[in-house]
């Protein structure tokens, strides 16, 4: 038998296959298609204090390789989110964390404060990274200043696992897992989307009601990679590696790359059991491979 | 109406009009129940090009035969390699998805209205409310002889009028201008078919008190209901298209 386990901050995963956030709604939009609490985790869409409408229509374009989506945050708010979907989540047998999302600090605060009383969350994942809404979101992850304080106010009001989801849209990724490990988040999970735009050739206007949105899917695979690989050599917390990851020969490459664990995400539009196909994989290549624990494939290709 | 990823194989494809094909599925083991207006996602083969799956009404259902129809109308590169695939070929389903349409009361007068591609789905409602004992009427709108879609199939089941834009078949014009809409009091209309044509039903519906539901096809992610990209607006909210749809009370719709 194989040791899938990883620990993250105060939490210990199963095995190292999560999924990302916005890609696998609460969970049960996939009940039909696998027992969800295999995975190692979950992290629910998008949640923020009041309910937001998102983006007008069209909101997606596929693009060569991939998609843009420009959602921009559609969710019922936290109120709906402790009534309704909390215990629903708490069922399952696996880590669920939660992504907040906020305006203000002021915001992703009190968000934090009133997950942190929910006792079946396993963690927050501090979304400073959406590129598709007007404030917040990316405007804090791209400002190194915002970003420290951000983490450090949510850090303060959060007792659990603190994850930092990371925008690559930055012109050094290091300087920002630095940030969000200098003020005590557990972990930091990258890449969220990059920022792109499509244009319809046949009616001459943008492909998205927003003009531009977030790639993600195979296409941005060797970012992502490059950027969890420059991460991880650069903090000594777990980096999560997120984009493009359709197959477990894709989760290896992060894994071997510096990621603790990865989340699948645009893989499962496609197929909804990719997540747990995912796991397989990487079950089969380390038995084939000959390694006892998932930890000594982690960074791999980083030792001497 | 567990939902699966499946893979089906092709057992006919048959080139009914230019541009159009209908595709017979088999997946090779019991099918689950799978209602009128219901959807499956298409796994189109693996290209640069076709990276998510594509949403196809089901056109037909033969449960003796685990096989299902789906009518193809060439849009795009998914499409045209859908229109190539041969006997023997596998596709990748998920499905079946959405809601579908409901079933009318016994006393209802009910019409099915289509146009283009968008009969897609009524073939299958057709057969479904025929198998309820319900009776109703079918109006198709195309834009010339040449466009009409498989009305043979549709005249077995009941009635079938028919308009075309330049009059090369049936009626002249719109479906909404059809002489039936002022000769028959209907109470309950069905309708797929351009986003004009479903507008402009919706209209004569909610002018004339009669029940209306709508097919809608918007741009789709995932099918599922996760992506939230194939939103529609309505008195709730954005809603999203492929769970609480694509059949929508037109009462519901902000158009």
């Amino acid at each position: 038998m194989v040791n899938l386990e990883v620990n993250i901050g105060k939490t210990t995963f199963k095995n190292p296959v999560l999924t990302a956030s916005g890609t696998f709604g609460n969970g049960s939009e996939f009940d039909d298609f696998f027992d969800v609490s295999r995975l190692g985790g979950i992290l629910l869409k998008g949640t923020t204090l009041e309910p937001r409408e998102g983006n007008p229509y069209p909101r997606m374009a596929e693009t060569p390789s991939g998609m843009l989506n420009s959602v921009g945050l559609q969710n019922k708010g936290i109120d709906y989110f402790e009534k309704n979907i909390y215990p629903k989540v708490s069922l399952y047998k696996t880590n669920v964390i939660v992504n907040i999302n906020g305006n203000y600090i002021e915001e992703y605060v009190e968000l934090a404060s009133r997950v942190n009383k929910l006792d079946n969350i396993a963690g927050i994942e501090l979304n400073i990274s959406c590129p598709n809404v007007k404030m917040g979101g990316m405007a804090f992850g791209t400002n190194a200043a915002s970003a420290r304080e951000v983490t450090k106010a949510v850090r303060a009001a959060y007792n659990k696992t603190l994850i930092v989801k990371l925008s690559p849209n930055v012109t050094s990724i290091v300087d920002f897992a630095r940030i969000a490990e200098e003020e005590g988040a557990d972990s930091i999970s990258l890449i969220n989307t990059l920022l792109g735009m499509a244009v319809d050739i046949r009616t001459l206007r943008p492909s998205l009601s927003t003009i531009t949105g977030g790639l993600s899917g195979p296409a941005v695979k060797p970012i992502a990679l490059r950027m969890v690989w420059q991460a991880a050599k650069a903090v000594r917390i777990p980096v999560i590696g997120i984009g493009g990851i359709m197959n477990s020969d894709d989760a290896i490459e992060f894994i071997a790359a510096g990621a603790s664990a990865v989340q699948v995400g645009t893989a499962s539009f496609i197929d909804p059991m990719a997540s747990v196909r995912i796991l397989e994989g990487i079950e089969e290549y380390l038995t084939t491979k000959g390694f006892n624990d998932i930890k000594d494939l982690i960074g791999y290709i980083n030792r001497k | 109406m567990t939902k699966s990823v499946r893979n089906f194989q092709l057992i006919d494809n048959k080139s009914i009009k230019k541009d159009f094909y209908v595709l017979e599925l088999s997946s090779g083991q019991p099918l689950p129940e799978i209602l009128p207006g219901q959807f499956v996602q298409v796994r189109v083969d693996d290209s640069k090009e076709t990276f998510l799956r594509r949403p196809f009404s089901v056109h037909d259902v033969d449960y003796t035969r685990n096989s299902l129809k789906l009518l193809i109308q060439i849009a795009g590169k998914g499409t045209s390699s859908l229109s190539e695939k041969k006997p023997g070929d596998l596709l990748s389903l998920v499905g079946p998805l959405g809601n579908s349409f409901s079933l009318p009361e016994n006393d209802d007068r009910t019409l099915l209205v289509g146009g283009g591609c968008g009969v897609a789905p009524l073939l299958y409602l057709a057969k479904y409310l025929k198998s309820h004992k319900r009776e109703f009427d079918i109006l198709m709108g195309f834009r010339n002889r040449d466009r009409i879609i498989e009305h043979e199939e549709y005249r077995a089941l009941s009635n079938v009028y028919l308009t075309t834009e330049d009059g090369s078949e049936g009626e002249i014009g719109f479906v909404t201008q059809h002489s039936l809409l002022r000769k028959e009091k209907y109470s309950r209309i069905y309708c797929c078919g351009p986003d004009a044509m479903m507008k402009a039903v919706g209209k004569f519906a909610n002018e004339n008190q009669i029940h209306c539901e709508v097919s809608l096809e918007n741009l789709m992610g995932c099918g599922f209901g996760v992506c939230l990209c194939c939103i529609v607006k309505t008195v709730d909210g954005n809603v999203c298209s492929c769970t609480e749809g694509p059949v929508f009370n037109i009462k519901r719709l902000i158009w």
